[in-house]
């Protein structure tokens, strides 16, 4: 559930598993509190209730206390959100077009594909733009989500830390054929994609063909 | 509640059996009697809610297997759309406000009526209209819209389906909700009995109070943006449209300036459920009656602000993601209060364990799940993950259904005696209470599984890894439909065979227990004095003179 696909990923499973804990412990708090109250104050174990109407310097800590913790939710989210955003410099272009309902990948050379073909550990920048509905970009494995809208372009960029290939899905209902909308991104050691790009530029190799390569 | 001048005769004829204008059904669809109205409002939206989960539990089916399980893609959009549209515009928006709000709260507040008793019928009659025109498009020629309850542009331009009807219908149910709460707020303005300050009124009237102000603020925005969208899908005018040069994310803007705010309309009198019926059971004051109601108008506030964290993923500046992130964090802060006054409230109380309080118990269980999960989807990073996924499905259903559906349940066992005059059987009702709670979390609890391991939402199909959570989540549809079906069924025949119930059968301080069960026309005969606050039980207390 957890595996490490790219340096990002790790980052948000960390601050996902952190906010489960501190919620389970917050939440078995208030379900133990309640239950032992409705068990202790029942009313055969008490039959006079004591009426106690509020406790300020009590109100003021459950309003602080939840607030430094919001606080620091708030800032990992923004951190990593940040993370996700800056596009380094040196990241290769992809143009991403988004049609219902299927994906085009065009490599900085021309040469479009429907299968997402990167050389791990290199930073991609994907450019996105739809012919039709809103769509949504979405790579699980990586933790990264935009969506893609007509007449808008919108930028995602990842970088892999493993050879391996990983759903592509569209997370923005787009219509009949909206859950068939996947594709792949294939991550492949940097020789071997050289060798496939150099390939295909020359039009030596259908761009198509490597996806049966690298799955092999 | 202790009043001077109290006088209630239990000789005179209670408002079924009054003496009507009109006969037969006309005596109903016609009564300006704001408990007719409740009960009208009840009846119809229990249809349209039964429609609606017969949608939901075909959806379940259909997930039992990859590929086609009952039904084409198509129909499976269709259902998610209408699900969506009958139980957020017919259910869950009017639910509590519309039926029990309508019943209730000139009761509590120790009025004979609303402020405005035929615009609440008109109210009834918008919601009847808008109800069949979102029925009718499904058997237009064309079916029944697929674009999701959202109606998001491009899309609901493109679809060939019959979006427009489904867009008048939710035009017509907002104009139902403005009304609504306009004569909400008149009414608790302008028609407290003698001595009700505002913080003597009981709080579901200030969740009311709240929520009305969210219907009355941000509803006429949805309201002409459905009808832009109807525009756009009929002369093509290019504002949210690209093709024509317009702006689809200003669409979404618009449609959730009002649609997240709609959200509290949904579950803020569900909070308030809460906090009226805790102290009966509890019989104690409320802890933290004052921070309780603010924490509402704060909710009300500070939750017409944050509408822009469903549109994390659209390609907002950083500047906007940190301010509505921020701010979204900010809103928990109320409904963090609440719960924590209401665990307080069961300190030291003398807790007698009904069924109102059983589906309260559930409800806060719930609706802390559904809170924090709702911390989750508000820090960013997680957020773009599980955007779009089962996780934001599980959440608003914990929200919205175990928190405002149980808050409906609660209060319907609670007010049940009141509304009829009758009491229902209490094992059936516990029986359905359990496997309603089991159920519930059997259904919706493998969502956040899938939602995190990504498993999009309005997907027709799956990959084989989904299909344990899947199946999982369908058992649970079944518990789920069998407690619903006990519960009904406990509630329909306790209408006739129930034994007779007394004007005040939980020993409930509001007005409502002061009058008979069910209440005269009027209410009251002669309108209370309030000299106390609501939840005044310390005749309970043990007298400490006693002990010397």
């Amino acid at each position: 559930m957890f595996e490490s696909s790219s340096p990002y990923s790790d980052f948000v499973d960390a601050t996902f598993l952190s906010i489960v804990g501190i919620s389970l412990l917050v939440l078995l708090g208030i379900l133990i509190a309640m239950v032992f109250f409705v068990v202790r104050y029942s009313r055969k174990r008490n039959p006079h209730p004591t009426n106690i109407e509020g406790n300020v310097p009590l109100e003021i800590a459950w309003t602080l206390i939840p607030l430094a913790l919001f606080m620091g939710m708030f800032y990992l989210g923004w951190e990593g959100y940040r993370q996700m955003s800056n596009v380094p410099e040196e990241a290769i272009p992809i143009k991403v077009t988004a049609r219902m309902w299927a994906w085009t990948f065009e490599y900085p050379n021309g040469v479009t594909t429907d299968t997402l073909f990167v050389p791990v550990q290199a930073p991609m920048k994907l450019t996105l733009q739809s012919l039709d509905v809103n769509h949504s970009l979405y790579i699980p494995a990586f933790r990264i989500k935009k969506d893609v809208i007509p007449n808008r372009e919108n930028v995602l960029w990842f970088k892999t830390s493993a050879v391996a290939s990983y759903d592509i899905a569209c997370a923005e209902y787009c219509g009949l054929r909206h859950a068939y909308m996947y594709t792949k991104v294939v991550s492949q050691d940097s020789a071997q994609f050289e060798q496939w790009y150099k390939a295909i530029s020359l039009g030596q190799s259908k761009p198509y063909q490597a996806l049966l390569d690298s799955t092999k | 509640m202790t009043t001077s001048a109290f006088v209630t005769e239990a000789t005179e004829p209670d408002f079924y059996h009054v003496r009507t204008k009109h006969k037969g059904i006309l005596a109903w669809v016609l009564s300006t009697d704001h408990k007719r109205i409740g009960i009208l409002y009840l009846v119809t939206m229990a249809f349209f809610f039964l429609t609606a989960v017969l949608l939901g539990l075909l959806m379940r089916l259909e997930m039992l297997t990859p590929g086609k399980t009952i039904v084409e893609p198509q129909a499976y959009n269709t259902f998610f759309t209408l699900h969506g549209i009958m139980m957020i515009f017919l259910f869950i928006i009017p639910g509590l406000p519309a039926v029990f709000g309508n019943f209730m709260m000139p009761i509590l507040i120790g009025a004979k009526d609303v402020f405005f008793p035929r615009l609440n019928l008109l109210s009834w009659w918008l919601f009847l209209i808008g109800g069949i025109l979102a029925l009718v498009s499904v058997f237009l020629p064309g079916g029944a819209a697929d674009t999701g309850w959202t109606f998001y542009v491009p899309y609901s331009v493109r679809t060939t389906t019959n979006v427009l009807p489904a867009l008048l219908a939710a035009f017509t149910l907002g104009f139902s909700s403005i009304l609504t709460g306009l004569n909400f707020i008149t009414t608790i303005h302008r028609m407290r009995a003698p001595g009700m300050s505002w913080f003597r009124m009981p709080l579901f009237v200030w969740s009311l109070y709240a929520t009305a102000w969210i219907q009355v603020l941000a509803t006429p925005i949805v309201g002409i943006t459905l009808l832009l969208v109807s525009l756009e899908r009929l002369f093509g005018v290019g504002i949210f449209d690209p093709a024509l040069g317009g702006d689809p994310v200003l669409y979404q803007h618009l449609f959730w300036i009002y649609s997240h705010p709609a959200v509290y309309i949904m579950i803020l009198p569900g909070l308030g459920v809460v906090s009226e019926i805790l102290p009966v059971f509890a019989r104690r004051t409320i802890f933290g009656y004052k921070f309780i109601a603010y924490s509402s108008l704060a909710i009300a506030f500070v939750g017409s602000l944050v509408w822009a964290h469903h549109m994390f993923t659209v390609g907002m500046s950083n500047t906007g993601v940190f301010v509505f992130s921020f701010l979204t964090f900010l809103v928990s802060i109320p409904s963090a209060i609440k719960v924590f006054n209401w665990i307080a409230t069961l300190y030291k109380g003398s807790i007698e364990v009904e069924v109102p309080l059983l589906f309260i118990l559930s409800f806060i269980a719930q609706f802390c799940i559904g809170g924090f999960t709702g911390l989750m989807l508000g820090t960013l990073a997680i957020n773009i993950h599980v955007q779009d996924t089962y996780f934001v499905v599980g959440h608003f259903h914990y929200v919205m259904f175990g928190g405002t559906g149980f808050g409906l349940f609660a209060a319907m066992h609670y007010w049940y005696p009141k509304m009829f005059g009758r009491m229902y059987k209490k094992g059936p009702a516990v029986l359905s209470w359990l496997l309603l709670t089991i159920g519930f979390n059997v259904l919706y609890f493998p969502f956040f599984v899938m939602g995190y391991l990504g498993m999009p939402r309005r997907y027709y199909d799956y990959l084989p890894e989904f299909q344990t959570s899947h199946q999982i989540s369908t058992l649970g549809s079944w518990i789920l439909i069998v407690g619903l079906v006990i519960m009904i069924a406990n509630l329909l025949i306790s209408l006739r065979k129930g034994r007779r119930a007394e004007a005040n059968p939980w020993g409930g301080e509001t007005l409502e227990w002061k009058v008979p069960s069910p209440p005269p026309l009027e209410n009251f005969h002669e309108i209370p004095v309030i000299t106390t606050g609501p939840y005044d039980y310390s005749k309970y207390e043990r007298v400490v003179q006693e002990a010397k």
